[in-house]
Order: C-alpha cells, then structure tokens, then sequence
C-alpha cells in the first residue's frame, strides 16, 4: 500500500478511465462543434452587422474572454433553471466549453475574413452579386482554410478544460479519476495516469495540426 | 448584494495572492526555460523542453490536482496556497518560455554581431543587449498569460482555498441567490483583467519610451 506506484491498482483503473475517456471526447468534439458555429456567428456579427449588433457582439466576446471557464460553467448550471432552463450536467457542460472557446474561435475567424483582400468584394460587386451571396462563396472560402490550424488549436486547448466538466459531475476522465481516488485513498495512479492520457493526446494533435498547417500551406490548390 | 459583498472581497484578496505568486513563479519558470532551451547544454535542455511539453501537454486542472494529491504520497506536504501558486505558476510559465523564445529569437542577427565586435562575451550580449530589447516584444503576450492566470485561479477553489470561486459557491448554497452571486463574480473577474491589460498597456508605453530613449543616435 506504500508502494509510490502500484502497477495493480493501475491496472485496475485503467478500463474505468478509458470508459470515461469516452465521454471526455465527446464533450470535447460536441464543444468544439458548437464553439466552431458560434465563433463564426460572433465573426460575422462582428464584422457585418449594424452598429449595435458589433457593439454588443464585442462586448459579449470581451466578457466570455476575460472571466473564467469555471464561473461560466457553474453560472449556466445553477442559474439557467432559475429561468426554468433546467439541462443534464454533460449539455450544460457543452454549452459553457462551446461559448468560452466560441469567443476565441471568432476572432480567428475575423482575422482569417480581414485577410481576404478588399479587392474580392469590389469584384463581387462589379459581377453583381448580392452581399450574402459574396460573402458565403466568395469570401469564406478564401477565409477558412487559412485558419484551420489556428482554429486547431482551440480545439486542444477545449480538450484540455474539460476536467472542469467535473465540477458539474459530468462522468469524464477526472471525475471518474476523483471517484476512484476517493475510494482507494490512492490518487498517485488514476491523476497520474489521467495527466498521461492528456499529454499523449495533445502531442499527437498537436503535431497533426503541424502536419495540415504544412500541407495547407504547400498544398496545390493554394489559392492567393 | 451588499451584505455578501464584504465575503467577495475576501476571495478577492486570496485570488489576487494566487495571481500576483503564480506570476512571480511563471516569469521565473519562462526564463530559465527559455535560457535553457536556447543555449543550456543537453541535459538541461532536455529537461526544459519536458517541463514546456508536459505543462501545456496537461490540463491545469491535472497539474493542480497532481500537485495538491500525489505529492503527499512522496512525503511533501505543501499547503493549499502553495501548490496553486507552483501549479498555475509552472503551467503559465510553460507558455511563457515559448514568448521568451520568441521575442529573443526576433531581436534582430545584426545585434549580437554588434555585441561579439565590442568583445561582449555572449551572457553579456544577452544580459545588456538582446534581453532589454526583447523585454519590449514580449510584454503584450505576457499580459494575455497573465489574464490566462487570472481565470486559472478559480481553480483553486477545487483544492479547498477560498478564493473568489470558492466564496461564490459558499454564498450561494447561503444564500441561493444565483443569479446575483455568480454575476456579481463574474463582473469582478472582468474588472481585474481589465485592470491587468490596463497596467500592461501602461508599461509597454514605458519601456518602448525607454528603449527609445537608450538608443543611441
């Protein structure tokens, strides 16, 4: 029981947290998908719409950036049923990863959108297309995939925020990893092998990113 | 809201504690990281590019939690405080030696060809010349760490310190006025990284001013 490392008692957390992984890559990728929508309605509003959809738009950005993620999540949690919005722990969770990193997703966007040179709408309009019709196939286009490594990036960095998902008792790796601690008194094994689990996962991301950042920039369809 | 904003006010002053060591600790950690990847010998090196990738490699949440539970069981027992100030500290930090690495590789060849002309040995080219100027490029970066830090306080309150999170979970279960508690949290949180980039924008107009002023001609 003194040992510092007990191969057995790793053993035997090992399938309880690679069940909870699961759940941690879900909350992960359902995250992302919403912070990928709403980062890009955030982007629009901030760069098309009337003054005060940018004004507010700005606002509701600044604020999601500069308060934290825990805050956040206790806040939709406990509050939203105050409004009769009563959601399951994991959407809520969803939710909050999805707002946080939406705001940072949106100004990759605005910066991927601020590269399309000027020139591209003015030919837009000498061809007379309509607005929205410039911006969704003229435009965005040119605008994404200069920015998906970027916008990779985020969905690491989301990875790593959802222990905070524990705090809600969603199910995921650290809860899963706290509940086995609290049985055992033994934390060495399951935190340590949670920290492992997240380290390998970021690095392989992190070099997948590094491998499509190459490719889009050397890839033949580059367009300028 | 006025009778539980004197309790706020005492999570304040523990997250501003938290803040103000972990940044302390974070700069430290960025620079011997960076120093040591960029001219540290092997070994050194090897372990400076371990600590930056298990760091931003892991949750802060892991690391705090690591920290504050597995460490006991090697027979080092530290209390709350100082494992959020070392956790948040080292994690940021990991960031950070990147944004060294970065604003010293973008101080122009030409100045350490300067320095090695006027027979500066290279830890004086670093001290005197390459560092200052590099010091002006990384503050806009280090302020964004430092507002990451601030929002990576809150978690402290997981590991029983009673910062401004956990005060705000405490008078809620008083209290049970939701909305106004965790509002009230959030706006405070909003209004300390304002006054973080306020202070950060304040000193890169100082010590643009001052590279300026040291340059000769």
């Amino acid at each position: 029981m003194n040992k510092l490392w007990d191969w057995a008692y790793a053993w035997e957390a090992l399938p309880l947290l690679a069940e909870a992984s699961v759940i941690t890559i879900k909350a992960t990728l359902m995250g992302f998908v919403v912070a990928l929508t709403v980062g890009l309605l955030f982007a629009i509003g901030r760069m098309v719409g009337p003054m005060w959809v940018r004004w507010s738009v700005g606002g509701v950005v600044e604020f999601i950036r500069s308060t934290p993620l825990l805050i956040q999540i206790f806040f939709l949690y406990y509050v939203m049923p105050e409004f009769g919005l009563t959601m399951d722990a994991m959407l809520t969770g969803v939710i909050a990863l999805g707002l946080h990193y939406g705001a940072y997703c949106s100004e990759v966007y605005r910066a991927g959108l601020a590269n399309v040179p000027k020139g591209q709408w003015e030919a837009s309009i000498a061809l007379n297309l309509s607005n929205w019709t410039t911006f969704k196939n003229v435009i965005l286009p040119q605008a994404i995939p200069p920015v998906v490594p970027a916008l990779g990036n985020y969905l690491v960095a989301l990875f790593k925020e959802t222990p905070l998902l524990s705090v809600i008792a969603v199910l995921e790796l650290m809860q899963t990893a706290k509940i086995l601690g609290s049985e055992t008194f033994r934390y060495v094994e399951p935190i340590t092998l949670v920290g492992i689990f997240f380290l390998v996962f970021s690095l392989v991301s992190a070099a997948l990113i590094r491998r499509l950042e190459r490719h889009l920039n050397a890839g033949p369809g580059r367009r300028t | 809201m006025r009778d539980f904003l004197p309790e706020l006010l005492r999570g304040v002053i523990v997250t501003l504690q938290v803040t103000a060591g972990g940044a302390v600790v974070a700069v430290l950690a960025a620079l011997g990281a960076a120093l040591a990847r960029l001219y540290g010998p092997t070994p050194l090196r090897w372990f400076a590019t371990t600590y930056v990738e298990v760091f931003r490699g892991t949750s802060a949440l892991v690391q705090l939690f690591w920290l504050f539970f597995v460490l006991p069981h090697f027979g080092l027992t530290l209390s709350p405080l100082v494992v959020g100030i070392a956790a948040l500290g080292l994690n940021v930090g990991a960031y950070g030696a990147e944004v060294v690495r970065g604003a010293i590789g973008s101080v122009t060849r030409g100045q350490w060809e300067a320095a090695t002309a006027l027979n500066l040995t290279r830890a004086q080219a670093l001290r005197r010349i390459i560092l200052p100027q590099a010091f002006v490029t990384m503050i806009p970066p280090w302020g964004n760490l430092f507002i990451e830090l601030l929002k990576a306080t809150s978690l402290v309150s997981l590991i029983t310190l009673s910062d401004l999170a956990f005060k705000a979970q405490q008078i809620n279960q008083n209290t049970l006025r939701t909305a106004e508690v965790f509002g009230s949290v959030l706006l405070v949180y909003l209004a300390l990284s304002v006054l973080i980039t306020v202070a950060m924008r304040a000193l890169e107009t100082r010590a643009a001013r001052g590279l300026r002023r040291g340059r000769v001609g």
